[in-house]
């Protein structure tokens, strides 16, 4: 909620000075409340007012970074509740938790430095490694954060409420950013201290509601420490839900500062339980989730997923609409048409490419949709495809009018005749069949 | 200083329908669902009522195509060619708490099965199975008109829902929902805007709101996902703000899950396909939910399994 130009009005001293360079205070509130002049330029405002408008202009949810070089980490300063609002712009972070007192923790965060999947033009993989002092040993810690610092450059989080383990591993790694994890209201004071003086982010634990939670990121911000980091601690998923929601909402819908800081959340459960905390975490409002799991089938769909909803909604990931031409082909080759959904593209482009047929593909613009979802919502029908058909220019470069459309949609081949007056061909159902049916198409 | 919570204040809530009908009430089905009837978002108990869990019904087809995923195929290997043994080991061995028969064999283009075969096999899966039942036709116009007035008449009295309703084809299915008290499912494709237009479209050719569900059609995990979050998000906002057409439950399927082959395919890279398939399908109806569905229609076992877990712990939310 962003003051109104009578909130900034009611601030200012009200005597119409003219020194601002505005005839009235009124009028200079409002070019504040447009962001379009500085508080700076009247000379006789209170600190007190100034402190206010300076703060209310501050992002509700406060922007924190983790790591450093091409492998910091952007979380936080999100502005709306629901993506449709606008968007959201920073992707929850996944963790892989490791103990210091795993025999093999070399092996264990492997995944996060070797695991990447390419999925729709982008690289998906882990982003951080939290590790947890199990042993309580600063030693010991801090030689398991050296082993994993060794073998991987993604971001850390320090896990312990000991401020003498913390310290120790600090010295290993402090000037990487890692986060530390975490203060408590026994412990907050030293391990501010330990933030502050290493300039890393620090979560602070309050499993006791969010009063607590609030209580004490205001005194660790009062004791010098701006990049903070909430976590609600173990909950019911139930419960879990509904502290990320109403942390979401003081944020932004009340500007309430203490809650104003990105959330990090752990996982519970095992196997697909644990997927599924997973997948709330990054439905609902979590900047960070701290899993264990590290099998394939398991991170990837979760990744998709967060691709997905961190996609924006004014901007579907596509390829540009026209003819691509795959494998050289020439005024005999087949000509097939699909959606520019990234991924529709991507797989059937594999798919012709794989069969060493000289293709053309028609990529049309059904606004990034597959072709059956385009095909149900009507953004990939008989009437669009013609009009491709003829707009391209396809039919300079082949001697022939026949199409291949997707088996999918056969449905439409009636029509699409009619309207191009190409002959209409249906093709697989599903693009692996693609390589057989091009391979038996070019031998006829 | 105790903070004052962010709870929004909703004007409207959402119609409660039920579907099945017991014996007392003049069906034969042994147990009964009830969809919506929220005044919060989902599983947010602190600032509305969110008093009926979501059901999760199983999908079933009266013909499996061919090319049907191994990994959905396989849990029904021993069944699969009998809608009826099917429909019992959903409900016996994995808890479902409707059932939902696809009659994609009736249509023309595929195995053009009769209307007289489709009856019977409606007749076995009523007598398979106690839970409140779906039936969905082949989507082609002309022969749904048939099959789905077959299927009004032999479950007359049951309280089925019937689909799908569409945009150009909505007038013989509203029939056969009517003549026999039917409720009626209300299919839009990612779009807000003819979700209410198909609402409007049913009531004012008889169709009464209490009797209508809406599917704004759930895509696929990957495959245009966040498009059906939205637009269900928008839709259950906007029935909360007040819009009265649109204050109708939600039903979502995880059928396009089993499109995607990326899902279920074999590759090493992307984890064994079996498992991944299944998290697949869960995540998708999660996000369904956490969108805004009052019911799920789901495939796998396992996915079912995982995700009536999660509906368990999310509303054993508690006070705030």
């Amino acid at each position: 909620m962003a003051l109104t130009a009578l909130d900034i009005y009611k601030k200012l001293p009200q005597t119409n000075c003219g020194k601002c360079g505005f005839p009235t205070c009124l009028a200079f509130a409002m070019q504040l409340a447009n962001k379009k002049a500085s508080i700076d330029d009247c000379p006789d405002v209170s600190d007190e007012a100034k402190e206010l408008l300076e703060s209310s202009a501050a992002p509700p949810i406060r922007l924190v970074k983790v790591g450093t070089g091409d492998n910091e980490i952007e979380m936080g300063d999100e502005v709306v509740l629901f993506r449709h609002e606008k968007t959201f712009y920073h992707p929850v972070a996944f963790a892989l938790m490791v103990d210091d007192d795993s025999p093999d923790i070399e092996s264990k965060v492997q995944p996060v430095e070797e695991m990447r999947f390419e999925r729709v033009g982008q690289e998906l993989k882990l982003d951080m490694i939290a590790i947890r002092s199990k042993s309580d040993d600063p030693a010991k810690f801090s030689s398991a954060v050296f082993t994993v610092k060794e073998k991987t450059s993604a971001p850390l989080m320090l896990i312990s409420q000991n401020p003498a383990v913390i310290e120790e591993a600090l010295k290993v790694c402090g000037s990487d950013r890692p986060i530390i994890h975490a203060a408590t209201k026994d412990n907050y004071e030293k391990m501010a201290e330990l933030a502050k003086s290493s300039d890393c982010p620090l979560a602070v634990l309050g499993d006791a509601g969010l009063e607590e939670l609030a209580e004490l990121s205001k005194k660790v911000k009062e004791a010098g420490v701006e990049d903070i980091v909430l976590d609600i601690g173990m909950k019911p998923l139930g419960k879990m839900l509904q502290e990320l929601t109403l942390i979401r909402r003081f944020a932004i819908k009340k500007l309430f500062r203490p809650l104003g800081y990105p959330i990090i959340m752990f996982t519970q459960g095992e196997g697909l339980s644990e997927g599924l905390e997973v997948a709330l975490g990054t439905m609902k409002y979590a900047s960070i989730v701290v899993m264990k799991e590290t099998d394939r089938s398991f991170v990837y769909p979760l990744l998709t997923l967060r691709q997905n909803i961190y996609t924006d909604p004014q901007k579907p990931i596509q390829v540009q609409p026209g003819i691509y031409d795959l494998n050289g082909p020439d005024e005999t080759s087949p000509v097939m048409i699909t959606t520019n959904f990234s991924l529709t593209y991507f797989t059937v482009a594999g798919d012709i490419e794989t069969s060493r047929v000289p293709s053309y593909l028609l990529v049309a613009d059904a606004e990034g949709l597959s072709v059956m979802t385009a095909f149900a919502a009507d953004k990939f029908t008989a009437d669009t495809c013609a009009e491709l058909i003829e707009s391209c220019g396809i039919d300079e470069k082949v001697n022939h009018k026949k199409i291949i459309i997707p088996g999918q949609v056969a449905r439409m081949s009636g029509k699409l005749n009619e309207n191009s007056g190409w002959e209409v061909l249906v093709g697989p159902r599903d693009s692996s069949g693609l390589p057989k049916y091009l391979r038996e198409y070019s031998g006829q | 200083m105790p903070l004052e919570l962010p709870k929004e204040k909703w004007t409207g809530k959402i119609g409660e329908v039920v579907i099945g009908a017991l014996e007392s009430e003049g069906g034969t089905r042994t147990s009964k669902v009830v969809l919506g009837g929220a005044t919060s978002l989902p599983f947010l108990s602190f600032e509305g009522e969110y008093p009926n869990e979501p059901p999760i019904g199983m999908e079933i087809f009266d013909v499996v195509r061919e090319d049907y995923p191994e990994v959905a195929r396989k849990p029904f290997e021993d069944v699969i060619d009998d809608p009826g043994k099917w429909a019992k080991k959903c409900v016996e061995e994995h808890g479902a708490d409707m059932i939902c028969i696809r009659l994609i064999g009736t249509n023309p283009e595929e195995e053009n099965r009769s209307v007289e075969d489709a009856e019977q096999t409606i007749r076995e899966l009523k007598e398979a199975v106690g839970v409140p039942l779906l039936v969905y036709g082949s989507g082609d116009e002309e022969k749904d008109a048939k099959v789905l007035e077959m299927a009004s008449n032999v479950l007359a009295g049951e309280r089925c829902l019937l689909g799908l309703a569409e945009e150009d084809a909505y007038k013989s299915i509203s029939v056969a929902s009517m003549a026999n008290d039917h409720g009626i499912v209300a299919f839009s494709n990612l779009d807000i805007n003819l979700a209410k237009q198909m609402n409007i479209l049913l009531t004012d050719f008889g169709v009464k709101l209490e009797n209508i569900i809406m599917d704004p059609l759930q895509a696929g995990l990957g495959y245009g996902l966040e498009y059906s979050y939205s637009v269900i998000e928008r839709i259950r906002l906007a029935a909360f703000m007040g819009d009265k057409i649109l204050q109708v439950p939600i039903l979502c399927g995880t059928a396009r899950v089993w499109n995607a082959r990326e899902a279920f395919k074999e590759d090493a890279s992307l984890g064994e396909a079996g498992s991944r398939a299944i998290l697949w399908e869960a995540t998708t109806a999660l996000s369904a939910l956490m969108a805004g569905a009052d019911a799920l229609l789901m495939r796998h076992p396992d996915a079912v399994a995982c995700v009536r877990e999660s509906i368990k712990g999310l509303t054993g939310g508690g006070e705030q």
